[in-house]
């Protein structure tokens, strides 16, 4: 392995906050002889080291104020750290800065020009790539004029197009999934994948483990600026849940499998069947589908709700619920048996995964999770997509 | 997707004055960019827009030779040509000064968002100023050709180094007040009024001779003038272009313009405040790498 695409090492930073900020020359004038008053230092990030190797996705997992995105802006050469050295190899760009340094006053063609010297891209490259850019933000008509006359959508579209075609050999990624409409951050979430799977480095940051999972090669938790572990992401998961929830631990509840597990209700198998014909995990399109779930419980349990999640072969979440969401709330469970979810789904020529889950109301303790059992929707002739909207075409005429 | 000649972006405090320097080699492009943005974005909506650059000193050249000329009869001869000389120098200087002390704070948005070295903001405007005085200098070209002005080409070479010594100068100023400015936000109000001083303290509007001569009455040395490092510059200048160092008044008496000296002796000047103008850059990027690192707090 050549050497990282990042380096971080014995990387601090502090941030000093002042009690009472002077920062006119009168202020300072008028307050010149008195003791300086106090300032209060705050450390974000205590002693980082991480390398990222070339092509790797690493995630930075913590809660506000963890430290993360420090992390990333300094990583990014946003901030400087107040010790350590960071070494990034290749051009950085970020998903958070989209149209950064936009001149309302400029039309979108000098913009896309500045913003993309900004981000370090060379200017012959941009002139090859600037069609494709203009293509990709449908702005084609729009292109001459300023930027202060765009829409806040057609703002952003541009952004993303100029950031995207950049073609960073590292990326930075700061919860912008969070951020935008669904469309949008779905075309993030895409992008994101092109990446990694042309090979190039990913930083990711979020405090949302589920997204952590699916993405991340690794996951460094960060807690406070310190960091707890860097691991795969189902042992740093764990870590930071365990950290999460780790207060409110209940008695005799143990931490296992990523989860606080009190082991209150477990959930032993699952197993899924078609209604149809031959009643196995091959489906026809609209066949309706039941899957058991099996729990064992010591004594009774209320406070318990039955989850349900369904991925595509794409790992696309398709369907989430839960017994309290859909309104069938389980008034209690005790000693053993199965739970029936009968689905009368709509799908589409797929491969899907089943993931069951046991959690409290609230959902902060975590019975128990299971994710497996696969079933297959085969036919359905060239229908295409998540969802199977089952159109019926009517028509009127002709007039 | 290793390429083995992949920059390297080196995030750590106290970096080095050549590191940082390389840094900005690295993104010149951008510096380029930013020029380019600055000087359109100045005259996007203005109709006569490049040729502002020029009006402001021809008129700039017509109030001082009203004032200075019909007003107080300097005596002067080919005053346009004089005032011309040191006064393009001066509006570069204070104009590329003023500009980028407000740089980093009026980017800040970018500042916070995107890694540049962040004397690229600063340099821009210091960049954009070259521009502006390479078009006002239109208005000298014209003003010799208009009055046939004879230039000494034995001094007019010396107007080279006078100009990249100024470049060095203009630009340690800029990056050094630029990032104090984020910290002491009236540091621009102030320097208004500084620069304004700095202007009538130098020799562009009046001779040399004058301050020379009231220093030597108070038994004082003529040289102290020098201690403002914009005297040489200016003065040089004005002895490459202007070329004249004294002239005979109506009455027959000699009168000094600039000082007498060869062109080895404003050579001499020039490379004093050329050392020192270097020496006050490297200072200045340092203390700017030293600030740097909170600016994005800070803004």
């Amino acid at each position: 392995m050549s050497t990282p695409a990042i380096e971080v090492r014995g990387v601090s930073k502090r941030f000093r906050i002042n009690q009472d900020r002077q920062s006119s020359l009168k202020e300072r004038l008028v307050h010149l002889g008195r003791p300086k008053r106090g300032y209060k230092d705050f450390w974000a990030l205590q002693d980082i080291d991480l390398d990222v190797k070339d092509g790797e996705t690493v995630g930075l997992l913590g809660h506000n104020g963890s430290g993360k995105s420090t992390l990333l802006k300094c990583v990014g050469g946003i901030l400087t750290p107040t010790t350590g050295e960071i070494r990034v190899r290749g051009r950085v760009a970020s998903l958070l800065e989209l149209g950064a340094g936009f001149h309302p006053d400029l039309t979108g063609r000098e913009n896309v020009f500045l913003n993309a010297s900004i981000l370090g891209l060379p200017r012959r490259d941009i002139e090859k790539r600037f069609d494709e850019i203009v293509a990709f933000a449908e702005l084609e008509a729009f292109i001459d004029e300023q930027v202060k006359h765009y829409s806040s959508g057609m703002y952003i579209r541009l952004g993303f197009a100029v950031a995207i075609n950049v073609e960073p050999d590292v990326l930075l990624v700061d919860e912008v999934l969070a951020v935008g409409d669904e469309a949008f951050q779905q075309k993030c979430l895409a992008r994101v994948r092109d990446f990694q799977r042309e090979g190039r480095t990913i930083m990711f940051v979020s405090h949302a483990a589920d997204l952590m999972r699916r993405i991340c090669d690794r996951i460094m938790v960060l807690e406070r600026g310190v960091p707890l572990t860097t691991a795969d992401p189902e042992t740093a998961i764990l870590t930071f849940r365990e950290h999460l929830l780790g207060d409110r631990l209940p008695e005799g509840a143990v931490l296992e499998h990523g989860h606080v597990v009190t082991k209150d209700v477990r959930l032993s198998d699952v197993q899924i069947r078609g209604t149809g014909d031959h009643g196995g995990t091959h489906l026809k399109p609209d066949e309706p589908l039941r899957i058991h779930v099996r729990y064992e419980t010591d004594g009774p349990v209320e406070d318990v709700a039955i989850a349900l999640a369904i991925y595509d072969a794409q790992d696309v979440l398709v369907y989430s619920c839960n017994s309290d969401v859909i309104g069938q709330p389980i008034e209690r469970l005790e000693g053993s048996g199965w739970l029936t979810f009968q689905l009368d789904p709509v799908l589409v020529d797929n491969t899907y995964t089943v993931a069951v889950g046991a959690h409290s109301h609230d959902v902060l303790t975590e019975y128990d999770y299971l994710r497996g059992p696969r079933f297959q929707v085969v036919g359905g002739g060239g229908v295409v997509g998540i969802a199977n909207l089952r159109p019926k075409i009517t028509r009127a005429g002709p007039d | 997707m290793t390429s083995p000649d992949r920059p390297t972006l080196v995030v750590a405090p106290n970096r080095s004055f050549l590191e940082r320097m390389r840094a900005v080699w690295q993104y010149r492009e951008l510096l380029v960019g930013l020029v380019r943005k600055e000087l359109k974005v100045k005259y996007k909506d203005s109709s006569l827009g490049f040729l502002w650059s020029m009006l402001n000193p021809a008129m700039y050249l017509a109030v001082f030779y009203v004032v200075f000329e019909v007003i107080l009869g300097s005596g002067i001869p080919y005053f346009v040509i004089y005032l011309l000389s040191g006064l393009l120098a001066w509006n570069f200087f204070n104009g590329s000064v003023t500009g980028a002390t407000g740089s980093v704070v009026g980017n800040g948005s970018l500042v916070n968002k995107v890694y540049f070295p962040r004397e690229i903001l600063p340099l821009s405007t210091v960049g954009a100023g070259v521009v502006h005085f390479l078009l006002q200098n239109l208005v000298l070209l014209a003003a010799l050709v208009v009055f046939r002005y004879g230039v000494d080409l034995d001094y007019l070479w010396l107007a080279l180094p006078a100009l990249a010594v100024l470049l060095v100068l203009t630009a340690a100023l800029g990056i050094l007040f630029a990032a104090l400015n984020v910290y002491l936000r009236d540091l621009q109000h102030l320097l208004e009024l500084a620069m304004l001083a700095w202007f009538w303290l130098t020799p562009i509007v009046y001779p040399w001779q004058l301050p020379a001569d009231q220093l030597g009455a108070r038994g004082m040395s003529s040289s102290l003038t020098f201690l403002n490092p914009m005297v040489s510059i200016v003065t040089t200048l004005q002895r490459g272009v202007y070329g004249t160092a004294s002239y005979l008044d109506p009455a027959g008496t000699r009168v000094w313009v600039l000082p007498d000296g060869s062109s080895l002796w404003y050579l001499r000047n020039l490379a004093i405040v050329g050392a020192f103008a270097c020496a006050l850059f490297v200072l200045a990027v340092r203390v700017f790498g030293r600030l740097e690192s909170n600016f994005a707090e800070e803004l």
